[in-house]
C-alpha cells in the first residue's frame, strides 16, 4: 500500500473521531413502531400484489399454473416478439406452447450483439412486494444475469404467489443482501404473470 | 488494490468562487420560461410526493425511526465506516477514502485510467455533482459518457451503504449504470446504514419522498463482484469534503441525516423562483443551503449567502423524510455568519434579529407563536401582495429578496388543523 489511500483512511477517521468528541456513541435508540405486515384486512397479498403492479402501468396477469406456456406464448404474441433469450435453469414447461418464437439461452453468456438483437426476455424472480408492486430479482436459478435483464425492450417476469411479501421489511427479510439484487418498479417494457396454485 | 493513486498531471486551476446567491438568482429570475418550467417540475413532483405519502399508513412512525437511525449511525460513525470497509472488502471489494472533493476526482480518474480506459459511464447523482466529478474528469482527459452507455467502466453515486453487509445501494435514478469491468461507487461518509434491515424504513421513506411513488422504478444493490455478469471490480469511493466539519456541530449535524430525495426542494418557494444554479454545486434548496455553509464554513461570501436564501415558511421541515429541522437550521447559520462577521466595524443589523430568530426558533411552540405573528405583520407592510422593502436598516435585507406576503395561514397551522 502506498501513502495517498492508507494516510486518506486515517485522516478521514481522525476527523470523524475529533468531530464527534465526547457526543460519541451517545445516540438514543430507534423506534421501529412502523407496520412490518400488512393488516388482517389485506390478507390477499396476491390481490393487492396485482392491483398495485397494475398502479405502476405495468401490465399484469393473473394465470392458473397449467395455463403459465399458454400466458407466456400469447404474451409474446402480443408484442410480436420473434426472438428472445432465457436464463439458466428456467423451467421448461413456461416455454412448451411458443410458437414462432426463436428462443436462446443465456448459456453460455450471449454476446453484446445478440443481447441487442432480442426482442423480449423471460425470467422468473426471488421475491415480490405486494404493498408496493415491485419484483425483486437477485441473479439466481431461472433469473439470469443483470444484462440479460436490461437489454431488450420487454421483460416478461413470473411470479409465483408463494414469492409475494406483504410489505417491504417482509421482502428484506426473504432477500440475501449478498447477491446482485435489482428491484423493478414501474420500469419501461416489463410485463408481469402472476401464477397462483389456487386458479388450478 | 494496487494502493496508488495514478498522478493525475496539473491539476486544473481552481473555479472562481461562486456568486452570492441573490447575484446568481437575479439571473433565473429575469427568464420566465425557466420560471415556467421549474414551476411545473417543482409541481408535479411535489404532488406526486404528497400522493405517496398520504398512501402510506405509517408515515409518521417512518420518518421517525429514519431520522433515529440516522442519529445512532452519525454519533457512531468512525465505528460503522470501519465496519463497512470490512464488509465491502470481505465481499471483493476496495475502499478508497478522499478528504477532500479534488482527491476523490483524483481517485476516480486514477481507477479508470488503472482499468486501461480513457473513458466511463458517469450517472447523475448529488455526491457526484459536490465534488464537481464530471468537470474533474474531463479536464484530466477522461471522456464522460452518458450514464446508460456501455462502458467498461462506470462511475455512480449510491444511496446507501450497508455496514453489516458492503452492500451499496443505488435507488431511483433511471438509468443504473452496468459496467462489465469496474464501477466505481461514490458516496459521502453519512451515507451508511448499520444494517440491513434499516434498509426497511429507507426504502419506503426515499421513493414516496422523491415523488417516485410507492417504489422506484429500478433500485440496485451492489455487493462486490460478479462473476459473468459484472462488474468484475467494486471501488467505494467515501468522500468526506468537510462532512466531518458539519458532524463537528452538534446542531448541524442533523443535516446530515438527509438521504437526498429533494422534497424539501419541491416544496421549497424560493427554489421554485430560482432553481438550482443559484446555489452553486454544493447542494440546492433548504438542504443546499445549510449543508454549503455547514460544509464549507461561512466565510466565502457564497456560502455566507445561502442561509439567507430562504423564507423560513417551515414547509421544507414538514415533508423532510427524516425530519431534519431546517429553517431552524438555517436560523442557526445566519447566526453564524452574524458572529463571524462580528469583528466589522459596522455591526450587522442582522444580529439582534437572528439572536432573537434564534431564541424563537430553539422552541416550536414559540416558533409557531411568532409565525402567526409574523403573518399579521407581514400583511401589515405588504403592497399589493408583495413585500417590497422591510423598514429601517433590514431593507438592504429585503432588497434582492420581494418577499411574498406571508399568507393568512401558515404552512404549519394549515397542516396543523388538517
Ligand atoms: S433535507 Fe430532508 S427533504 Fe431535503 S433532500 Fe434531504 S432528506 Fe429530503
Amino acid at each position: 500500500m502506498v501513502g495517498a489511500a492508507v494516510s486518506g483512511r486515517d485522516r478521514v477517521l481522525a476527523r470523524v473521531r475529533a468531530a464527534l468528541g465526547p457526543d460519541r456513541g451517545g445516540a438514543a435508540g430507534v423506534p421501529r413502531d412502523y407496520r412490518r405486515g400488512l393488516g388482517a384486512e389485506r390478507a390477499d397479498v396476491v390481490a393487492l400484489f396485482t392491483e398495485r403492479v397494475a398502479d405502476l402501468r405495468v401490465p399484469v396477469r393473473h394465470v392458473g399454473a397449467d395455463e403459465l406456456g399458454t400466458a407466456v406464448a400469447a404474451a409474446l404474441w402480443g408484442r410480436e416478439a420473434k426472438r428472445i433469450a432465457v436464463p439458466a435453469g428456467l423451467p421448461y414447461g413456461w416455454l412448451a406452447d411458443l410458437d414462432g418464437v426463436r428462443a436462446l439461452a443465456d448459456v453460455p453468456p450471449l454476446d453484446d450483439a445478440a443481447l441487442a438483437a432480442l426482442d423480449a426476455v423471460v425470467t422468473g424472480c426471488a421475491a415480490a412486494v405486494a404493498e408496493t408492486g415491485a419484483v425483486v430479482l437477485d441473479g439466481g436459478r431461472g433469473q439470469g444475469r443483470r444484462a440479460l435483464a436490461r437489454a431488450p425492450a420487454h421483460h416478461l417476469c413470473v411470479v409465483h404467489a408463494d414469492q409475494i411479501a406483504g410489505t417491504v421489511p417482509e421482502a428484506l427479510a426473504r432477500l440475501d443482501p449478498r447477491r446482485p439484487l435489482t428491484w423493478l418498479g414501474g420500469t419501461p417494457g416489463l410485463e408481469v404473470l402472476v401464477v397462483d396454485q389456487r386458479l388450478c | 488494490m494496487s494502493g496508488a493513486v495514478p498522478p493525475a498531471g496539473t491539476p486544473p486551476p481552481p473555479p472562481p468562487p461562486p456568486p452570492r446567491f441573490a447575484d446568481a438568482a437575479r439571473e433565473a429570475l429575469a427568464d420566465p420560461s425557466v420560471r415556467r418550467g421549474l414551476r411545473e417540475a417543482t409541481s408535479a413532483a411535489r404532488a406526486g410526493a404528497a400522493g405517496a405519502v398520504a398512501d402510506s399508513a405509517d408515515w409518521e412512525e417512518l420518518r421517525a425511526a429514519g431520522a433515529a437511525v440516522r442519529d445512532r449511525t452519525l454519533l457512531d460513525l468512525d465505528r460503522y465506516l470501519e465496519e463497512l470497509e470490512g464488509a465491502v472488502v470481505e465481499a471483493g471489494g476496495t475502499v478508497h477514502w478522499a478528504v477532500s472533493a479534488a482527491d476523490a476526482v483524483r481517485v476516480v480518474a486514477g481507477l479508470v485510467r488503472a482499468q486501461g480506459e480513457s473513458g466511463a459511464a458517469v450517472a447523475d447523482a448529488p455526491v457526484l455533482r459536490e465534488i464537481g466529478l464530471a468537470g474533474g474528469l474531463a479536464a484530466a482527459g477522461i471522456a464522460v459518457l452518458d450514464a446508460g452507455a456501455a462502458a467498461a467502466v462506470a462511475v455512480t453515486g449510491v444511496d446507501f451503504m450497508v455496514a453489516e453487509t458492503g452492500a451499496l445501494v443505488r435507488s431511483g435514478g433511471d438509468a443504473a449504470p452496468a459496467p462489465s469491468a469496474a464501477l466505481v461507487a461514490v458516496a459521502g461518509l453519512e451515507q451508511a446504514v448499520p444494517a440491513w434491515r434499516d434498509l426497511e424504513v429507507f426504502l419506503q421513506l426515499l421513493p414516496r419522498a422523491s415523488g417516485a411513488g410507492r417504489t422506484a422504478a429500478r433500485t440496485v444493490v451492489w455487493s462486490g463482484p460478479v462473476a459473468g455478469d459484472g462488474p468484475a471490480a467494486c471501488h467505494l469511493v467515501l468522500v468526506d469534503n468537510g462532512r466531518t466539519r458539519a458532524l463537528a456541530d452538534p446542531v448541524g449535524r442533523t443535516a446530515l441525516r438527509c438521504i437526498g430525495c429533494e422534497a424539501c426542494l419541491n416544496v421549497c418557494p424560493v427554489y421554485e423562483r430560482t432553481g438550482p444554479a443559484a446555489y452553486g454545486p454544493g447542494g440546492a434548496g433548504p438542504i443546499g443551503a445549510v449543508r454549503v455553509p455547514l460544509q464549507r464554513g461561512v466565510r466565502g461570501a457564497h456560502a455566507a449567502s445561502l442561509p439567507f436564501a430562504s423564507t423560513l415558511c417551515g414547509a421544507c421541515a414538514d415533508v423532510c423524510p427524516v425530519k431534519i429541522d431546517l429553517p431552524g437550521l438555517l436560523v442557526h447559520l445566519r447566526g453564524e455568519v452574524v458572529e463571524a462577521r462580528r469583528d466589522r466595524p459596522v455591526p450587522a443589523p442582522e444580529l439582534a434579529a437572528m439572536r432573537a430568530a434564534a431564541w424563537t426558533l430553539a422552541e416550536p411552540r414559540r416558533y409557531e407563536a411568532a409565525l402567526r405573528r409574523g403573518a399579521r405583520w407581514g400583511r401589515l407592510l405588504a403592497r399589493g401582495g408583495r413585500i417590497g422593502r422591510l423598514p429601517g436598516r433590514l431593507g438592504k435585507w429585503s432588497d434582492a429578496r420581494d418577499l411574498p406576503a406571508p399568507p393568512a395561514q401558515s404552512f404549519r397551522a394549515w397542516w396543523g388543523r388538517r
